[in-house]
């Protein structure tokens, strides 16, 4: 693993637009190796944009992201998670009919290989795979407290259970980089402390850098390294949480002149 | 305990459909190993639209596609017939899996549109190709006579015969669907942005799949030839497509056991809709689809799950 410092993820001058919607404008920052970086804005200000971006999912107009410096334009969206980026969503996209276990093997795709016809053959090294696939997926909801419900199907489960078989189906790619949109999304006040614990102990046992949005301040400031702050496609701010908290730039624009940054939810 | 349950089942299927020749008469057991054939295409089609989302209506024209190579490859270079059918396994799945790269940039309804128009078109195709198809008299071949001096009639070997091939490619499909690749062909319908972002490359796995799923269907027709020994355009019509999509849905979408039930039902269903009124005998059949579907809205594949998970729920309550 590289020394912890160097840039793991480069973006610059990253531009997005959506007709007339500026969505991302010339935003540049750098995560470095074993950071947890907060990534904030108002709502609109573009950051799921962003992680659309990092997931190939858009191709921005202009800029260029580096992952390990690989440029990541030249890719398509398949081939993000076997480079070593994960990913949540903020509004969740599992698979409802596939059970949360297969959900969660489902996240191994990107580290196996086998094939249409090797899978038709039942190939001893197929049924490995898949035993391998099984246990790492296993390993996985036990992390999650999530055992019980392996054979559930992910429709109808809660919203905030949900978005731990996120977690889970986006670790099963042993990401070296973690994006989760809005994870706190739904959680109460002891969800969330427990949140941010999982978040540390997922970047200090599992080495995973992380590249967190959130709208909760307290989750934010209490576990990042790094906060970029972004407001109409712009970055703002960017620095250690309490520095950026202190910013009058932040503040007008993010939280309301008045408020201090610790009030908001 | 489904599960178990799902075994023996499979194992009372077997068994019935092994001791099928001994106990039925010649035309029936021909009508059965018509259900063996359209089991295979409706699964070849369940694999494509109930497994990965992409709807067809025109998966008649892989069967007419399978049908003809193996008339015309016995008809005009006497090739042995179980080569045939490979070749029309093999050829279909090259012409699925071009098909499925345009049909990449087409969901739900529009890709239901483009395949039936390949459904519309594929008759006259034949017929205009008259030097290798016959034309509109179409192929007339024979029944292949059963191997190894066995003393069975024609229509008890093919029997046997379709039911071999009806097991082997069930068996590939059930492993095919059990493990990476199913699930990643279940997950691109479910979720394909989700899909791609956990490393599945959709659109080779979504061609693949319309090929794998046009072999299957290329593979029964190319069996129905040898079974009925004769084809001829006009039967690969629109409505044999539209067929094979009612059985998928009266079967069981996503189920692999569905594609038999499926069978039973476009098979036996309209002789059953003649026999009560031989006046108005789809007016019939269209109130036995409507009933179906009231009866059992995720198929009978779907009803008999249900069934069975029911039934065990009440045995775990009892013993408890
Ligand atoms: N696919 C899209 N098409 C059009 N506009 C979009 C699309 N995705 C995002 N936007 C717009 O881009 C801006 C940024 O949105 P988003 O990145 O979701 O913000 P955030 O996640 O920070 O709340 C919004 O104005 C949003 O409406
Ligand atoms: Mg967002």
């Amino acid at each position: 693993m590289p020394a912890p410092g160097t840039p793991i993820l480069s973006v610059r001058d990253l531009t997005v637009r959506f007709g007339g919607i500026v969505a991302l404008d010339g935003v540049s920052f750098d995560v470095s190796e074993g950071q947890i970086v907060g990534l904030i804005g108002p709502n609109g200000a573009g950051k799921t944009t962003l992680f659309n971006c990092l997931s190939r999912l858009y191709t921005p107009q202009r800029g260029d992201i580096s992952f390990r410096d690989r440029s990541l334009l030249a890719l398509p969206a398949h081939r993000i998670a076997e480079l070593g980026i994960g990913r949540t969503f903020q509004n969740l996209a599992l698979f409802p009919t596939l059970t949360v276990l297969q959900n969660v093997m489902v996240g191994v795709h990107a580290r196996t290989r086998s094939d249409f016809l090797s899978n038709a053959l039942r190939l001893p090294w197929v049924r490995r795979e898949e035993e391998e696939t099984r246990e790492r997926a296993r390993e996985l909801l036990a992390f999650l407290d999530l055992e019980v419900l392996a054979a559930h199907p992910a429709a109808g489960l809660p919203f905030g259970t949900l978005k731990r078989v996120e977690l889970a189906r986006a670790l099963a790619s042993r990401p070296a980089l973690l994006l989760v949109d809005e994870p706190a999304g739904g959680l109460n006040h002891e969800e969330v402390g427990a949140l941010a614990a999982l978040l540390r102990v997922i970047r200090e046992r599992r080495g995973v850098t992380i590249l967190l949005v959130e709208h909760h301040m307290g989750l934010v400031m209490q576990i990042s390294d790094t906060v970029v702050v972004l407001d109409f496609g712009r970055k703002i701010a960017e620095g250690p949480p309490a520095r950026v908290q202190r910013d009058p730039e932040v503040i007008r624009a993010y939280l309301g002149v008045d408020e201090p940054a610790g009030a908001r939810r | 305990m489904t599960a178990r349950a799902g075994a023996l089942g499979l194992a009372a299927a077997l068994a019935v459909a092994l001791a099928l020749p001994f106990v039925v008469s010649n035309f029936r057991l021909f009508q059965f190993t018509q259900v063996g054939v359209y089991a295979i295409a409706l699964l070849g089609l369940n694999v494509l639209t109930g497994y990965n989302g992409q709807i067809s209506l025109g998966h008649g024209a892989f069967y007419a596609l399978g049908a003809y190579t193996t008339a015309i490859l016995i008809d005009h270079w006497n090739v042995p017939y179980p080569l045939t059918i490979i070749a029309a396994g093999v050829l279909c799945l090259v012409a699925g899996f071009l098909f499925g790269i345009p049909a990449l940039r087409l969901e739900g309804l529009y890709l239901a549109l483009a395949t039936f128009a390949l459904a519309l078109a594929i008759p006259q195709i034949l017929k205009y190709f008259e030097h290798w198809t016959g034309g509109s008299q179409g192929i007339v071949l024979s029944k292949p006579a059963p191997p190894w001096g066995m003393k069975a009639s024609p229509d008890q070997w093919l029997y046997y015969f379709t039911l071999a091939v009806l097991v082997i490619l069930f068996v590939l499909a059930r492993n095919l669907l059990a493990g990476r690749t199913g699930r990643a062909i279940v997950a691109i319908r479910d979720n394909p942005i989700a899909a791609q972002a956990m490393g599945v490359n959709t659109a080779l796995y979504k061609s693949l799949t319309f090929g794998v799923s046009a072999a299957y269907t290329g593979v029964a027709g190319a069996l129905s030839a040898i079974v009925i020994a004769f084809v001829a355009p006009d039967a690969f019509n629109v409505f044999l497509s539209i067929t094979f999509l009612t059985g998928v849905v009266i079967g069981g979408l996503a189920s692999i056991s569905g594609a038999i039930f499926g069978a039973l039902f476009i098979q036996f269903v309209p002789n059953w809709a003649q026999d009560i009124s031989k006046a108005a005998p789809w007016a019939i059949y269209g109130v036995f689809l409507i009933g179906f579907m009231y009866v059992m809205p995720f198929g009978i594949a779907g009803a008999l799950r249900r069934v069975a998970a029911r039934a065990a729920r009440r045995g775990t309550a009892a013993r408890a």
